[in-house]
């Protein structure tokens, strides 16, 4: 094991070369690009030998030739964000479908328009149907060990996995990395051994055109991958947390959950956060407690349902969501709790690199403990004043200062 | 936990200085984060980036709005940006400057214990010791030998790290010039 003190994106960078991808192909997009850089240099450099890297000229290019490599039974490695991912979609679906087991970061970015470079989840939700497992990290050293993790899981599964992590708020912050060795690693992830490959010594197809006779089944039997998934996750993250001793990785993890009379569901980088304000609430003797949501899909039913509990009230911190539709997390949560008399609420925050700070958690925790969450999803962060600034004069429409719920945003257009 | 929040503009290395800041406090064991405020970046632009240290596992990632120190690397923000915004009323503040604190921030020097409002000409010692306008080692050596939070030799062997060869050692020689001289001001009570 060695410590350093690097950028999140230069930690994940030396856990792929860990894990010995065949194949690195990318196209640079911010705040995904230092990832890349880095793996362009080991293998110039030939810290990362036997791996061809390719810097292809658009993201689609970069998708296709992932799952080209993988289908050629090579371990493929990319990354994007935002925009870019949103290019990729087609082969995205594809590389799915296909069953390839490619491992993708996705250094979380807003989707534009409005152009945002900076973090939120809109981009890595917006595939949330595309069939692949989506892990998100809420800390570098959560990154790091969760891309060694997924290739393990991609490859027992036989799907590809993307790696969310924040963009920026992570991918560009130095902190202290526990790196695993190369023994480690290779004693946990043996060499990639396709079960069925491309070759021309043994010509096959792949992907081929599926009719009514069989759509149906070929989607249930992938369905059925992401159920064997969930407990993929589970034993993957038991045997790599025992031999590196790290706490990473998993379908999700609770922090002071227990005799919690409020949990609070978070995804991502902004669990640091929260964990300190959580400590500094129970000081004050408000019990409340985290869960922060590591796997979105497959998504952990059953996990979450019993890491809720019979604690009544939860809200979900939700950094993107549907278009005419409301959050993205919650009702997820609602059918986890279906059945119980659990109340589950969704308060929208971090859009766009807004900054979460534990003042906000604070806030969140206090509003929902009030009752001020009346309907399922509250505006949390909102500035009224520039909301004003566009409907007062245009409409005679004002806001008052947020929180903004959804019925005080339905009352508006009326 | 220390919060160190730095200013600067685009060019100057704030963003570098944060890292090599944590780095230093890595080197001495301590836990310590690092990250620049994201924006477009333009040459000259104000430009902010944050540090923590700590002894234990520095979890929180929110952006620093109540600093234990201010470092300012280019003593024209003054008057752009509230560089002083929340800093502690038991905080430090260090400006790349050569004039006295009580000329350039007198309000502040009332605010902030005696000694806690220094100045230091980074930029001249960064010029001397590598013919470049990056006050980032002198401006750390500075917050090293004002808190002792760091020691010099951590500062130097985080830019030596970091820049092997010609232009870590400049660094680590800005760094000394900066020290020393803040070492001698801060004997004669100045």
């Amino acid at each position: 094991m060695s410590t350093e003190q690097i950028e999140g994106s230069l930690g994940v960078a030396k856990a792929v070369a860990l894990c010995h991808p065949g194949v690195v192909c990318a196209y640079p997009i911010s705040p995904q690009t230092h990832i890349v850089e880095n793996l362009g240099k080991f293998v110039k450099g030939g810290a990362l030998k036997n791996c061809d890297y390719l810097n292809v000229e658009s993201e689609f290019a970069a998708i296709s030739v992932s799952i080209g490599s993988s289908a050629g039974g090579l371990r493929t490695y990319t990354a994007t964000a935002s925009q870019g991912l949103l290019f990729m979609t087609e082969g995205i679906y594809n590389a799915s479908g296909l069953g390839l087991p490619i491992v993708m970061t996705v250094a979380s970015r807003a989707i534009g328009g409005p152009i945002n470079i900076w973090n939120d989840h809109s981009d890595s939700l917006s595939q949330r149907d595309s069939g692949w497992l989506q892990l998100f990290c809420e800390s570098n050293q959560d990154a790091l060990d969760t891309h060694i993790m997924a290739f393990k899981i991609a490859e027992t599964v036989g799907l590809p996995v993307m790696v969310c992590m924040d963009g920026f708020v992570l991918t560009h912050a130095f902190e202290r990395l526990e790196l695993p060795t190369q023994e480690q690693v290779d004693a946990f992830l043996p060499e990639y051994e396709p079960r069925e490959y491309l070759t021309p010594k043994d010509p096959v197809s792949l992907g081929s055109m599926v009719g009514p006779e069989a759509f149906t089944e070929v989607r249930f039997l992938q369905q059925r991958k992401m159920a064997k998934a969930v407990h993929v996750i589970e034993s993957v993250t038991e045997e790599y947390r025992k031999i590196t001793g790290h706490h990473s990785g998993g379908l999700l993890d609770c922090y002071k959950c227990d005799d919690a009379d409020i949990k609070l569901i978070i995804m991502g980088s902004t669990v640091g956060t929260a964990k300190d304000e959580v400590d500094r609430m129970r000081k004050a003797g408000i019990k409340v407690g985290i869960i922060s949501l590591k796997a979105f899909r497959p998504f952990p039913y059953e996990a979450l349902r019993k890491a809720i509990g019979d604690t009544k009230l939860v809200v979900c911190v939700e950094r993107a969501f549907s278009f005419g539709g409301r959050g993205i997390i919650c009702p997820e949560v609602k059918r986890a709790m279906e059945g119980t008399s659990c109340e589950v609420k969704t308060a929208i925050a971090g859009l766009g690199g807004r900054a979460i700070f534990g003042t906000t958690i604070n806030g969140i925790v206090k509003a929902a403990l009030d009752g001020k969450f009346k309907d399922e999803m509250t505006w949390f962060d909102i500035d009224s004043r520039v909301l004003n600034s566009y409907t007062k004069d245009g409409e005679g429409v004002t806001f008052p200062e947020g929180p903004l719920s959804d019925s005080q945003l339905k009352a508006s257009v009326n | 936990m220390l919060q160190i929040r730095l200013h600067g503009r685009g060019g100057q290395g704030a963003v570098t200085t944060a890292e090599m800041l944590s780095l230093s406090a890595f080197l001495e064991g301590h836990f310590a984060q690092a990250f620049p405020s994201f924006g477009s970046e333009r040459t000259g632009a104000p430009v902010v980036a944050y540090a923590r240290i700590d002894d234990q596992e520095v979890r929180t990632h929110e952006p620093i709005q109540e600093p234990d120190v201010v470092l300012v690397q280019d003593r024209t923000l003054l008057s752009v940006v509230d560089v002083f915004s929340g800093l502690s009323p038991k905080g430090y503040a260090i400006i790349n400057t050569a004039e006295a604190p009580e000329q350039v921030v007198p309000e502040l020097c009332k605010k902030l214990p005696k000694g806690h409002v220094l100045t230091v000409p980074a930029t001249d010692f960064a010029i001397k010791a590598m013919k470049m306008n990056k006050p980032g080692a002198p401006m750390l050596a500075s917050l090293a030998a004002a808190t002792g939070v760091l020691k010099l030799e951590s500062v130097q062997k985080s830019f030596q790290t970091r820049y092997p060869g010609k232009v870590g050692d400049a660094n680590a020689e800005a760094a000394a010039l900066s020290y020393n001289y803040l070492k001698e001001q801060m004997k004669e009570g100045k």
